[in-house]
């Protein structure tokens, strides 16, 4: 007996009337309840991108670097001798929300799949984490849980996580953002790709069985929160990490071979999504049988064993005469491996079920037919309000750098890293707390760096501005390790798509992203889009985030930013102005968000990082860190703390303000610790490359001084960046 | 030197003991859980990871699977093993060594490097290394907080089993250098042969200047002698 699908069924599914109305043209018919579900799982916002498509599509995704680009499983870049980096972003918000540590840990699975599917030893994880005001009630139990799970998998699957940023945000209250981030390293030849080739060949089942979890998950995260949404907690799905390691271990093993004609992971959709994907890429037809999906309860209907989001399967579809070699290896390794299927040449989707088909789709509906919306959006209004200093309560500087450090958005967070294994496969190089991660490729001398970033207010301010600074900043980190960045992958984080506003916010952003990318060479392969970010109608800050991969050659020596001794020069690169606009000044001291981001100058930020690089490669610098959130002073801090190694810092030469010099925000700078010996030879690079730069103090023990205005011991710099968390 | 290195479903620093021996010109292979019979080896080492996902207790089950009954008989009749983290709970599970590990303290994972003393060097595995020497040497468990009974915690001390304790930067060991919790800051310990060893540190980590440091290196270079 089929259901009868009414109004409220097909708004229940997410879906429109007029979606529906599609549904049935398509079709010529009215679809059953399983197939309205199928439909549901495939044109919902996450899996379809019907509202982001239109715009992704202006973002550069080429350069020499690339071997594939958005679209696959993950994006991959290649860094030389047959080696090929895979890699990519995703989020985990909704469910991290609902159930914190179970969230979090598929969010990891899930990117890890992604990365292993196409033939890549994953070897780093990332993540970027917003959550609410700490003083929120909610917030004290949803870090402990996504930390928890974020560890929890990745210590246990034995991939090291290595960096990732924290931040709070009254914006983020009501909806925390979890974006986790998988690196794997692969041979440029043993790549391995979605697409289905050939009619009649097996499809096979690999990995857990399905349960009821996760049914729906896809069009969860396609909506916005309300008062039931802690109702919603069946659909977050269970994450089982020792699972998953056997799933990596049988499928590289498989991959040793050319068994394989394609594989994808069931993530968001499931089965459904899975063999659609497959099928579609392949313009081939697929037909399942669902009597032989392994089960882990009784009686499941077709409707759940299609839309289920049990973690740890995959399918895969095998070369003709391999099934009993491949079976041999997920036997070894205790996982089910089941044809379920054959790929057909009817270009349809066919469900059997009881000896019965039981649904019948074309696929191009499911895929390239489904939905694709130019959605009306709004230019941001950008505020014409200047900041005027005078207007606020004169600080001391010591003062307002204390605020800063001990906040909890720039305090410490080795309370946090310290739960993650940082060290497992043996090649982190550099680990959490600098600028980027290093890690070595397995046998090798040279390393990837890696990092991920975001600047919500000032997307918020000015989303074109924002997205920009985002891709800067992220370059500017890898260049401070002394990598040339390579490619980056993105996750999208906003609100509602149908508000105009926020669609506004969502095209601007990726207006600027797209420009800086273009730029700076620094191509897009890989991606998410979160839309629906927000409850009750409040929608989150425009958040999105951006992971960088960059190439060091040789790893004779990696660079960091902690002072290395005393009686350095201390050189900064690039322009100040004192731009105080949405900075960590205001925002730490008076609580203030307001003004405009600071603006950012391709250019200079091009041949700022450049030279920086050269004189990095060069051997002519001891430490370097970029200068972000906080300005000036900040970095300079941030390179003590650790260090326990002071500076003496000149005032500020010709007339400027000492607050805007030290906590403006200006983009494009670096702050370099030079050998004195080698000050000339620096200089002279600098000044044959037409790059601004100042001489502003040198290292000393114990004390981080400006003259005149602050001198504290750099031990209790330390303790005022470490004590946030004890007290929480 | 011949040794082997038990891999279980889990396992996941197997890779990284393995490029350490090899390193030190160890003959290394690989032996799958599954296997009923071990290679001829000088040397047997159980690497850290979560064998069988850590399900029921860690350690447990892989306390109980087929290739351990070989590897109990070998420690009996005197050959090396070395357990390492998940490798020294599998092997407290086995009865080769006594006591366990609970969760530590704070409940919490725990990843960091921490300086551990050699307390004695008199042993097929110290022996490079000079007594109180501080290692610095990285840990990441959940469950590295050592426990044993007051009678056995005597015979420990009066027989020299104890192989590493945790301490500070100048050997002192004290609550405040405890990272888990560990019964009198134990991290490590023989055996009542001293052909067996368990420690919660990773010394496969520290073999690579590039990576971290060197401290490891006396370890593997005390048992290839």
């Amino acid at each position: 007996m089929d259901m009868k699908i009414t109004d409220k069924i097909i708004e229940k599914h997410g879906l429109k009337i007029q979606e529906y109305n599609n549904i049935q043209k398509l079709l010529k018919r009215d679809p059953n309840f399983l197939e309205l579900g199928i439909f549901s799982a495939m044109w919902n916002e996450h899996c379809s991108y019907k509202s982001s498509k239109i715009h992704l599509k202006k973002l550069p995704t080429k350069g020499k670097q690339v071997i594939q680009g958005p679209g696959e499983n993950a994006g991959i870049i290649d860094i030389g001798d047959n080696d090929a980096i895979v890699f990519k972003i995703e989020s985990h918000n909704h469910p991290s929300y609902i159930e914190p540590y179970q969230g979090a840990a598929t969010g990891v699975g899930g990117i890890l799949r992604d990365v292993f599917t196409m033939g890549a030893r994953p070897i780093a994880l990332l993540n970027s984490l917003h959550f609410g005001s700490p003083s929120h009630p909610k917030t004290k139990n949803l870090l402990n849980g996504v930390v928890s799970g974020i560890g929890g998998y990745g210590n246990c699957i034995g991939i090291p996580t290595v960096a990732g940023e924290i931040k709070f945000n009254d914006t983020y209250n009501e909806n925390i953002l979890v974006n986790a981030m998988a690196v794997g390293h692969a041979k440029k030849d043993k790549i391995f790709y979605s697409k289905a080739k050939g009619v009649n060949k097996a499809v096979v089942y690999v990995g857990s069985k399905t349960g009821r979890d996760g049914i729906h998950g896809a069009s969860m995260a396609s909506a916005e929160f309300d008062e039931n949404s802690e109702e919603k907690k069946p659909t977050v799905q269970v994450g089982d990490p020792f699972t998953e390691k056997l799933l990596l271990e049988a499928c590289l093993e498989l991959m040793k071979d050319d068994s394989i004609i394609a594989i994808q992971d069931m993530g968001a959709a499931g089965l459904t999504s899975s063999s659609v994907e497959m099928a579609s890429k392949g313009l081939l037809g697929i037909e399942l049988d669902l009597d032989k999906v392994p089960c882990r309860e009784e009686n499941m209907t077709p409707y759940e064993m299609m839309l289920s989001e049990s973690q740890e399967r995959m399918l895969i579809i095998l070369e003709d005469n391999k099934e009993e070699s491949a079976r041999k290896i997920f036997k070894k390794w205790d996982l089910d491996f089941v044809v379920i299927g054959k790929t057909t040449n009817s270009k349809n989707l066919t469900l059997k079920h009881n000896k019965e088909v039981v649904g019948e789709i074309p696929i191009e509906a499911l895929a390239s037919k489904a939905p694709l919306y130019d959605r009306k959006w709004k230019k941001k209004k950008l505020t014409k309000k200047n900041i005027e200093l005078k207007k606020f309560k004169k600080l001391k500087i010591e003062d307002a750098l204390i605020k800063i450090l001990s906040s909890p958005n720039n305090s410490n967070k080795s309370w946090v890293t310290k739960q993650y294994d940082q060290m497992v496969m043996c090649d982190t190089v550099q680990r959490s707390g600098s600028d980027a991660a290093i890690i070595r490729i397995h046998n090798k001398d040279k390393a990837i760096a890696v990092t991920v970033d975001s600047s919500a207010n000032y997307c918020k301010s000015d989303p074109i501005t924002g997205g920009k600074q985002i891709v800067c900043e992220n370059w500017r980190n890898l260049i401070s390790v002394g990598a040339q960045p390579l490619a980056i992958t993105n996750c999208l984080n906003f609100g509602n798509p149908e508000n105009e506003e926020i669609m506004g916010e969502f095209a601007e952003c990726l207006i600027g992203i797209k420009e800086a990318c273009e730029f700076l060479n620094y191509p897009v392969v890989s991606g998410n889009v979160s839309f629906y970010n927000g409850t009750n109608k409040k929608n989150i800050y425009p958040t999105p985030v951006i992971g960088g991969v960059g190439l060091i050659n040789t790893l004779s020596k990696p660079i960091d930013h902690n002072f290395k001794k005393i009686n350095s020069i201390i050189i900064l690169i690039g322009k100040t102005f004192g731009h105080l606009g949405q900075s960590c000044y205001l925002k730490e001291n008076f609580k203030i968000e307001e003004g405009n981001p600071p603006e950012i100058n391709l250019i200079n930020e091009k041949n700022n990082g450049e030279a920086v690089l050269n004189l990095i490669h060069k051997n002519l610098v001891i430490s370097a860190h970029d200068v972000s959130e906080g300005g000036l002073i900040v970095a300079l801090s941030e390179m003590s703390i650790q260090s326990k190694i002071g500076v003496r810092i000149e005032k500020a030469k010709k007339l400027r303000n000492l607050t805007e010099f030290f906590f403006g925000e200006d983009q494009g700078r670096y702050v370099l610790e030079i050998d004195k010996k080698n000050l000339s030879k620096v200089e002279k690079i600098l000044k044959n490359n037409d790059i601004f730069y100042e001489n502003i103090g040198i290292t000393q023990k114990t004390f981080f001084e400006i003259e005149g205005e602050v001198k504290i011991d750099t031990n209790d710099l330390f303790k005022k960046n470490n004590q946030w968390y004890n007290n929480f | 030197m011949r040794s082997s290195v038990i891999v279980f479903p889990g396992s996941n620093c197997d890779r990284d003991v393995a490029v350490a021996l090899e390193k030190m010109q160890f003959k290394n292979q690989m032996v799958w859980h599954k296997e009923t019979s071990l290679p001829k080896s000088d040397l047997i080492v159980i690497p850290g990871g979560f064998s069988y996902g850590d399900y029921l207790r860690s350690g447990a089950i892989a306390g109980k699977s087929l290739i351990v009954e070989e590897v109990i008989k070998a420690g009996k009749s005197g050959c090396l093993i070395l357990g390492i983290c998940n490798g020294f709970q599998i092997l407290t599970e086995t009865g080769l060594l006594k006591g366990t590990l609970l969760r530590n303290k704070n409940l919490k994972f725990i990843n960091e490097d921490v300086n551990i003393k050699v307390m004695n060097n008199q042993t097929k595995f110290t022996s490079k290394y000079n007594l109180n020497q501080i290692l610095k040497i990285n840990i990441a468990h959940n469950e590295g907080n050592y426990f044993t009974d007051t009678k056995h915690l005597e015979k420990l001390k009066k027989d020299n089993l104890i192989a590493f304790k945790y301490c500070d930067e100048n050997g002192s060991t004290n609550d405040q250098f405890n990272p888990n919790g560990a019964l009198e800051n134990i991290a490590g310990i023989f055996n009542e042969k001293k052909n067996i060893l368990g420690m919660m540190p990773h010394p496969e980590r520290m073999i690579d200047k590039v990576i971290s440091n060197t401290d490891g290196v006396n370890l593997f270079s005390s048992l290839i002698n």
